[in-house]
């Protein structure tokens, strides 16, 4: 059912030359890159602000970002914290974002960053079934 | 930044995502964005009051 639909949905959508997972790869390394690499620029612009603020806040707060696995906890932070694609990574770079919580506030930052890179996921997810025609 | 606005922060974006994300057309697009804010900002309240109750 839900690949006759998926199916539909493709012959319905444009055809559109170029590398098919090129929206989710840009939208997952820079916020909305993938919605305007499609040309949406509202949507894009809506959600590289909602992300980037999101994550700015959580550094702001004195947030952590996680660099290691060690327990179940923080392979989970640190997929999270992963999925803000350059952000992330450059982030790390700079050395922003605390090593360890040390106040309430850092806290709250800390599922911030985390919560963001899962939005990030969500919107080059989104970007994607752009691209393939599941979504209008 | 007190805790109240943080929430509120938090509901906005994370708001704007799923509403842009989840539906297609801009208006239902703006309407499930505006369900979802009240969701959070709603559930935030009523729980804290639970927990204001339960912690005396």
């Amino acid at each position: 059912m839900a690949t006759e639909q998926n199916k539909s949905a493709n012959n319905n959508g444009e055809a559109r030359p170029g590398f098919v997972y090129l929206p989710l790869i840009a939208g997952w390394l820079v916020p909305g890159g993938g919605h305007f690499l499609l040309g949406k620029w509202v949507r894009g612009t809506l959600l590289a602000a909602s992300i980037v603020s999101m994550f700015g806040l959580g550094l702001a707060m004195q947030g952590k970002l996680f660099s290691n696995a060690h327990d179940i906890l923080d392979a989970l932070g640190l997929a999270g914290d992963l999925g803000n694609g350059l952000l992330y990574i450059v982030s790390k770079v700079l050395g922003l974002g605390a090593d360890q919580v040390m106040v309430t506030t850092a806290d709250y930052g800390t599922r911030f960053i985390v919560v963001a890179g899962l939005l990030n996921v969500i919107a080059a997810v989104d970007a994607h079934n752009l691209r393939t025609g599941r979504k209008a | 930044m007190s805790h109240f606005i943080a929430v509120l922060f938090f509901a906005l974006f994370a708001s704007t995502v799923f509403g842009i994300t989840m539906r297609e057309t801009p208006r239902r697009m703006v309407r499930y964005g505006i369900y979802c804010f009240t969701l959070f900002v709603g559930a935030a309240i009523v729980l804290s009051w639970l927990m204001y109750f339960i912690a005396r």
